[in-house]
């Protein structure tokens, strides 16, 4: 079927829900189930789970179709990683059972989800983790320690890796799990950053009880499994659709709108030159979900995080020094009080906020330098690295 | 300053468009042969220009079909660009087919469109006589010669031209006219990129014949410098792709203490940069070339900046990188690195500097 024959049916079956459900109505979490059953949730996804099989590219025409009707959303800034990184490894990995169990409330943000991949001893080397599962009658008992987790507190499910097998090298030794953040043995602690606030988590997991059930992917399959999450990771923190000067970009223009007694020469070519790259990284976005609409996301998100990061740093940098006294000032809320942000959101923050929080981008979803092995090993072609634990039992490596 | 929508990936056609170029130029313009230009010897130049601008027909891409053109858009020069990039290919299509082609669609004549159906068909290749440095919102853009100024300095294309596109100073404004090149004198230059050849140019403004009024002539000129701006920046990403692509290869193959260079992590580093701001630059080639297409102005006129000002930087990135990565290999004449090296630095400065397009770019998005 034609990109223009799809959007014109759904554009029909927007209009006829809406008449079956009409927005004034209908109560907003009836509204978003009865969204997602018939199909216009992610258009992408097949029928049966939220969508109609349809490309990517219909998703925001769809979103749009919606908004302008003033409908409720799923609130997805509250839920980023179960739509953008736990949804399309459910669906990839899942069984129908729990395709069916997860997918609706994720969708609806009846549950919300966290990720529990990376530990204090297990950051660019993933695979190293040493959080273990082991089988107990049908259910697996989780015991380990996790760090970085965004929005722990506030989830009700969270992705996880855990090694079900230290005896084979470690890529082969760990298995995929959907853990209930309201198990007993699941505790969640504040972890303070360099902003003064606790956006992030150390999550404690101690005899923590998850049924085979639960399982995603086959025992061992773990690392694929991952691999398929954080390649959609990449292209949620680098590849979001977005107009010209908008994000941090649209910040910082604004900034140097509004305080032309600090204008120099040498500030405006190098905000020209952020401008620049803010565009071509906006156009590169463009053409990779343009090449997303036809397939899965590959490691080309890893450059587009690449630029995301560096460009977020230095326009955020720029943004203090063209602020003249003012960035010298951290007057944002509390100042450096430690506060639980919901999420994490630059617009209507200071500058120093911005600065210090961008520092991250560098390092959340990857680092810069493990995403150039990344692009030049699996784009480019070129030769791994050195490994010394590579066919080595997971158990043997020195830790 | 609303963006358009445009197709930044091959379709069907570009595909089709593009191996039929780059399976031509693999034929016939072998590296080995385009490095003669340095040492004066320019037969390849003409052979290969005949088979792409008649045999293919590709010089008249732009040029509408009531022009005898093909009708085609920026969309499909920058497609063959990239490849006419890729391979530093000695022609002028960028001069000929895309800058004075777009001067003479600006407002013809009827002996403008007399001269564009000889474009369109390969006959005739014409040059706009203005030095190469020079950007659409420059000054020197709207000067043209005078009797008192009549030399022109540092031109491309002319050396192939059988045309000149002379911009003339009259009362009226700037008039376009077409000498023939035996009405001109025309010295060829040392150049730093002997593939696109500069010449020293002097002609008598009274001479030739007016393809464009004195009404239209300074825009046409400024239209034939943009549509080259935005389009060198396609022949950018060709030449910046082959430098990546073969330094890739090459450190695939080299050995150093036992290792293949490709795996150590310095090298890999710089090599993944570089994907990175190769795919950027094509995708902000493809789009500038997708709103010229679309001929929305002010739109056209941003995405050409910033397609310049990034692919222009990019290119001799990209070729410094090749250079250094090759170690001594590419620093010998024998290699072509420095075919690309000198095509990217020359580039550069072609139709404005990458901070002269950042600063008109400031001054069109209120910076």
């Amino acid at each position: 079927m034609s990109h223009d024959s799809d959007l014109d049916r759904l554009g029909d079956l927007v209009a006829e829900f809406l008449a079956e459900h009409p927005v004034e109505t209908t109560e907003p979490s009836a509204f978003l189930h009865a969204r997602y059953r018939a199909g216009l949730a992610w258009v992408a996804f097949p029928e049966g789970y939220g969508g109609l099989g349809l490309s990517r590219a219909m998703q925001p025409k769809v979103d749009k179709l919606f908004a302008a009707a003033g409908a409720p959303d799923n609130n997805p800034r509250r839920n980023g990683i179960g739509l953008g990184m736990a949804a399309p490894t459910i669906l990839a990995y899942g069984t129908p059972e729990q395709k069916s169990r997860f997918l609706e409330p994720l969708w609806c943000g009846d549950e919300i989800w966290c990720q529990l991949f990376s530990e204090p001893g297990a950051g660019s080397d993933l695979a190293g983790l040493a959080t273990r599962a082991v089988l107990d009658g049908d259910e697996w008992v989780v015991n380990g320690q996790k760090v970085w987790t965004s929005g722990a507190h506030n989830a009700d499910f969270a992705i996880l890796v855990a090694r079900t097998d230290p005896d084979v090298p470690k890529h082969r030794g760990m298995t995929y799990f959907l853990c209930d953040m309201h198990d007993p043995g699941v505790e969640v602690r504040p972890l303070r950053q360099i902003t003064g606030e606790a956006e992030f988590n150390e999550v404690f997991l101690t005899d923590v009880r998850i049924p085979d059930a639960h399982r995603l992917g086959a025992v061992g399959q773990g690392w694929e499994v991952a691999n398929a999450t954080l390649n959609n990771e990449r292209v949620a923190i680098g590849g979001a659709a977005m107009p010209r000067e908008g994000g941090l970009l649209g910040i910082v223009t604004e900034s140097w709108r509004t305080q032309p007694e600090n204008h120099t020469p040498e500030l405006r070519d190098r905000l020209l030159k952020l401008w620049v790259e803010s565009e071509v990284a906006r156009l590169t976005g463009s053409r990779l979900r343009q090449k997303l609409a036809v397939g899965q996301p590959g490691p080309e998100g890893s450059a587009m995080k690449l630029t995301f990061a560096n460009v977020n740093q230095r326009l955020t940098g720029l943004d203090l020094e063209l602020s003249g006294e003012d960035g010298l000032r951290y007057e944002d809320g509390d100042g450096w009080a430690m506060v639980r942000p919901e999420h994490v959101d630059f617009s209507g923050r200071d500058a120093v906020y911005r600065y210090l929080r961008a520092k991250g981008n560098s390092i959340e979803g990857g680092t810069s330098e493990i995403l150039r092995n990344i692009v030049a090993e699996r784009v480019l072609g070129l030769p791994g690295e050195h490994r010394v634990d590579k066919d080595v039992a997971w158990k043997a490596i020195p830790r | 300053m609303s963006t358009v929508d445009v197709e930044l990936l091959d379709n069907e056609v570009d595909v089709d468009l593009r191996s039929t170029v780059r399976s031509f130029l693999a034929e016939r313009c072998d590296p080995t042969e385009v490095v003669k230009a340095y040492d004066g010897d320019r037969s390849l130049t003409q052979v290969l220009w005949k088979g792409l601008a008649v045999e293919l027909g590709l010089a008249g891409l732009l040029i509408p079909e009531t022009y005898g053109g093909a009708g085609a858009s920026a969309r499909e020069a920058a497609v063959v660009l990239e490849e006419l990039g890729r391979a530093a290919a000695p022609v002028p299509f960028l001069t000929s087919s895309v800058v004075a082609a777009s001067v003479l669609l600006a407002g013809p004549t009827e002996a403008g469109a007399d001269l564009l159906a000889g474009l369109a068909s390969g006959e005739r290749t014409a040059a706009l006589t203005v030095p190469l440095s020079v950007a659409a919102f420059s000054a020197a853009a709207s000067s043209g010669v005078s009797a008192s100024s009549a030399t022109v300095r540092s031109v491309a294309g002319a050396l192939e031209a059988d045309t000149l596109l002379v911009p003339v100073a009259t009362p009226a404004g700037i008039e376009i006219r077409a000498l023939s090149a035996e009405q001109a004198t025309i010295t060829p230059v040392s150049s730093l990129d002997m593939t696109r050849q500069l010449a020293d140019v002097t002609v008598d403004p009274a001479a030739g014949e007016v393809v464009v009024a004195a009404e239209n002539g300074a825009d046409a000129v400024r239209s034939g410098l943009l549509a080259g701006a935005a389009l060198m920046a396609s022949e950018q990403v060709g030449a910046a792709q082959w430098c990546l692509t073969t330094t890739v290869e090459y450190l695939k193959v080299r050995r150093q203490f036992g290792r293949i260079v490709g795996g150590y992590q310095a090298l890999k580093h710089r090599l993944a940069d570089l994907y990175t701001s190769v795919e950027g630059a094509g995708a902000a080639a493809r789009y500038a070339a997708g709103a010229l297409a679309l001929g929305s102005a002010e739109e056209a006129e941003i995405a050409t900046n910033v397609a310049a000002a990034y692919c222009g930087d990019l290119a001799v990135t990209a070729a410094e990188e090749a250079v250094q990565l090759h170690g001594g290999i590419g620093m010998t004449w024998e290699h072509p690195a420095h075919l690309y090296l000198k095509r990217a630095k020359a580039d550069q400065i072609a139709y404005g500097l990458p901070g002269a397009h950042r600063d008109r770019l400031g001054a069109l998005v209120d910076i």
